[in-house]
């Protein structure tokens, strides 16, 4: 299913499966991820979609029992080989956000220069990086006068760019984003797709939503997941209007269950 | 159908009323202890009691100034014994252990050590450090309560850091911390506030105990500044002063019950406003 | 697409919007049929109650859209029920159109109900038949999803265009050959411009059948440039 050309590829992922112990959850997964592009994960809960981006970042590495098996190709390097590719240098490659804010409890300045220490900043390149990520994130103007209050003190909206801000002040080359915004009002909501949407050609994102408005208003390529296996991948506009799949079609128009 | 409706209510009628009792016969009890303690300590109470060295019965101008600098000295030894261990235990069973054979061990044993005891503590430690060394010693009755503050100060820890959303640790790793960084910059400080909480409850706790005292820091009449010599604590002069046929000795063990509570009490409001302040 | 939605509201919402279009369309269909009984019969009463019953189809028009609206609004429609909702919205204006120029021809049909006949009507109650099958033929394939027929509809459309040529040259040269029946040929190419222009419309509502099920788009097909 080669969607794209070489070169437009940012991430290419052969033959993945993966186990939570003896049960299977992705079944043979082939996908591309367009290179600074958007692509969202759509599917019905417990489809997978979740489980196959955190193979990106190796980020079921951290617990026993759980493994991959496949190749996930990010610029033809295979991130599931722990002889080549690190885990910690990897995750600050691929930046991660979560369903619901996780704002560390400390200050907002320390929350965005949390990774930035990590790679070893100082000084005015941390000043700037901070300010940068921040602006990046749509949030400089609401906290710029109480940048050493607690993250924790941010409204669920706020937090969450706070966390975007945190995930984009590492410089990532891609984004995961998982369910950003299934915890907050429409109007956080909107903040969070049209920071998404504002990436769109500078980052690689890739969008796991159980909104399919969201991810056909925010994403180029959507790709749908069904019981651990990739159904269908296509352009967005294709794929919501004229699905390939019966099993798309059904699931898109609610004829599930 | 009247009829079920009536004697549900009846039931729950008597058994809100049984409750309600059962509360105020304890209650009753507590205050009771309370007024008593407060009445009898205030009246030994004066500000010789603070400053003074005992002295014999009948002498004027008697304080247990030794016994309450050796009780924090004792106790500020035990912190620093019992604490550290104790996070570093607990820490190790909520982020490195992962349900594994030496965790579940770990966590059986304090368990256990939690529902020892003090005496028995304090039996051990007599055997470990009085007995070979020949002579009691602050820094042995320090052991005894650290001991006493270790599984409290490991269960909490582990507790507090198992609350700490698992997404907040990944938040850390996603951004690609290693994962001892993760441990300390990121979990330790979420549940920082409940493990100082726990820390407090196990300070106040062992501020109490006397068993474990009187089998290692023993006793002393003099400043013992020495952490290598019998050291005088509150609960073992009081223990001692209570026993003595002497109505005066007597007055200044309330007073030392009195301080002893107040303490604790301190502590614990403290525990309960840090324990609120992280919610 | 033989699932249900799980929605059963949803479902019955598209059942409505099936029904009222399908209930549209057969109006539509009966006011061509009669628009043209009305002219051959030279029954200006049934013109007029054709002309006046004309404003049913204005407000199923208007219910159609509403139903559309009420379905975007509310289900955010994907994929095929995307469609079919888009579909319905644009075919709706095109039965009106139908309708319009049924009335139109009522009107014609009241204009030359008392003059002389022209000549015996062949070739326009042939146009009429057609038509009308178009008509009812799209909306059939519309609501069975049968694209091979909405596919064979178009072609008929070229019939009618023959048809309507061959009307105009005819009355055109009967018109050259003696000048009073000026008048009465003008109405009757008039008539046949009309049934033309139905045609036109039904080869619309074919096309966007043919759209909505096979997700390709054949309207303006190679005129488009590029």
């Amino acid at each position: 299913m080669a969607l794209l050309p070489d070169d437009k590829v940012k991430i290419r992922v052969e033959e993945l499966s993966f186990f939570y112990g003896k049960t299977q959850a992705l079944k043979s997964n082939n996908l591309e991820i367009a290179d600074r592009r958007i692509t969202a994960l759509i599917g019905p809960s417990g489809c997978g979609k979740s489980t196959h981006i955190r193979t990106y970042n190796r980020m079921f590495e951290l617990y026993p029992g759980q493994r991959a098996t496949g190749r996930i190709r990010m610029d033809g390097l295979d991130v599931l080989d722990r002889g080549s590719v690190d885990g910690i240098t990897l995750r600050s490659r691929v930046g991660m956000v979560f369903q619901k804010p996780t704002p560390f409890p400390m200050s907002i300045w320390d929350n965005v220069a949390f990774g930035l220490k990590l790679k070893g900043c100082t000084g005015t390149e941390l000043e700037q990086g901070v300010t940068q990520a921040l602006q990046e994130a749509a949030l400089w103007d609401e906290v710029k006068d109480r940048l050493r209050a607690s993250g924790l003190s941010l409204s669920g909206g706020q937090q969450q760019r706070l966390c975007i801000a945190r995930a984009l002040a590492v410089r990532p080359e891609v984004l995961l984003l998982d369910e950003p915004a299934s915890a907050l009002d429409p109007i956080a909501t909107a903040r969070i797709e049209e920071l998404i949407r504002g990436m769109r050609g500078s980052l690689t994102v890739v969008l796991v939503t159980h909104n399919m408005q969201q991810a056909a208003r925010v994403s180029d390529y959507t790709a749908f997941f069904y019981m651990g296996e990739l159904v269908e991948h296509g352009p967005t506009d294709q794929l919501f209007t004229f699905p390939r799949e019966r099993r798309t079609e059904e699931y898109i128009t609610g004829k599930f269950g | 159908m009247k009829r079920v409706v009536l004697q549900r209510k009846l039931v729950n009628a008597l058994m809100v009323g049984l409750a309600t009792a059962s509360a105020v016969v304890a209650l009753v009890f507590l205050g009771w202890i309370l007024a008593t303690l407060i009445r009898q300590g205030l009246a030994g109470l004066s500000v010789a009691w603070f400053i003074e060295l005992p002295k014999p019965t009948g002498e004027a101008d008697a304080g247990m100034a030794n016994a309450l600098v050796g009780t924090i000295q004792v106790v500020a030894m035990a912190i620093g014994f019992g604490v550290p261990i104790g996070l570093a235990a607990g820490i190790y069973l909520a982020e490195f252990g992962k349900g594994g054979r030496l965790s579940q061990v770990v966590r059986f044993v304090a368990d256990v050590l939690l529902g020892a005891p003090s005496i028995v503590i304090g039996v051990f430690v007599y055997t470990l450090m009085v007995r070979p060394t020949g002579h009691f010693s602050g820094l042995a009755g320090a052991v005894a309560l650290g001991l006493l503050m270790l599984p409290i100060v490991t269960r909490t820890t582990d507790e507090m850091m198992r609350l700490v959303p698992v997404s907040l640790r990944e938040a850390a790793l996603a951004l690609g911390a290693p994962e001892w960084k993760m441990v300390l910059r990121v979990s330790l400080k979420a549940a920082l506030p409940g493990i100082t909480t726990g820390i407090l409850l196990a300070i106040a706790r062992v501020g109490g105990e006397t068993a474990p005292l009187l089998f290692t820091a023993l006793n002393s009449p003099y400043w013992s500044l020495n952490p290598t010599e019998p050291t005088a604590t509150l609960n073992v002069t009081m223990f001692n002063y209570a026993m003595s046929p002497y109505a005066d000795w007597r007055a200044m063990a309330w007073s030392a019950a009195l301080v002893i509570t107040t303490g604790v009490v301190l502590l614990t409001l403290l525990a309960r406003a840090t324990g609120r302040k992280a919610r | 697409m033989s699932t249900l939605h799980t929605d059963r509201d949803y479902e019955s919402d598209l059942r409505k919007l099936r029904e009222q279009l399908l209930l549209m369309a057969g109006r539509v269909e009966e006011m061509i049929g009669e628009s043209v009984r009305a002219l051959v019969d030279r029954d200006a009463a049934l013109a007029r109650k054709t002309i006046d019953s004309d404003h049913k189809v204005n407000r199923a028009e208007l219910a159609v859209d509403e139903q559309c609206l009420l379905i975007l609004v509310k289900r955010h429609p994907m994929a095929s029920d995307l469609r079919f909702v888009t579909r319905a919205l644009k075919m709706v204006t095109d039965l009106e159109r139908i309708g319009d120029l049924a009335v139109n021809i009522c009107e014609r049909a009241i204009d030359l109900a008392p003059l002389p006949l022209l000549k015996p009507y062949e070739d326009i109650p042939r146009m009429s038949d057609v038509v009308q099958s178009m008509v009812r033929d799209a909306i059939d394939a519309f609501v069975s999803s049968d694209s091979d027929k909405a596919e064979e509809i178009m072609q008929r459309d070229d019939e009618v265009d023959e048809l309507y040529h061959q009307v105009f040259r005819e009355i055109l040269a009967l018109m050259i050959q003696d000048p009073r029946v000026v008048e009465c040929g003008v109405h009757l190419q008039s008539v046949a411009k009309y049934l033309e222009r139905i045609g036109d419309h039904a080869t619309n509502l074919a096309e966007q059948v043919i759209f909505m099920v096979r997700a390709k788009d054949v309207r303006h097909a190679g005129k488009l440039g590029g």
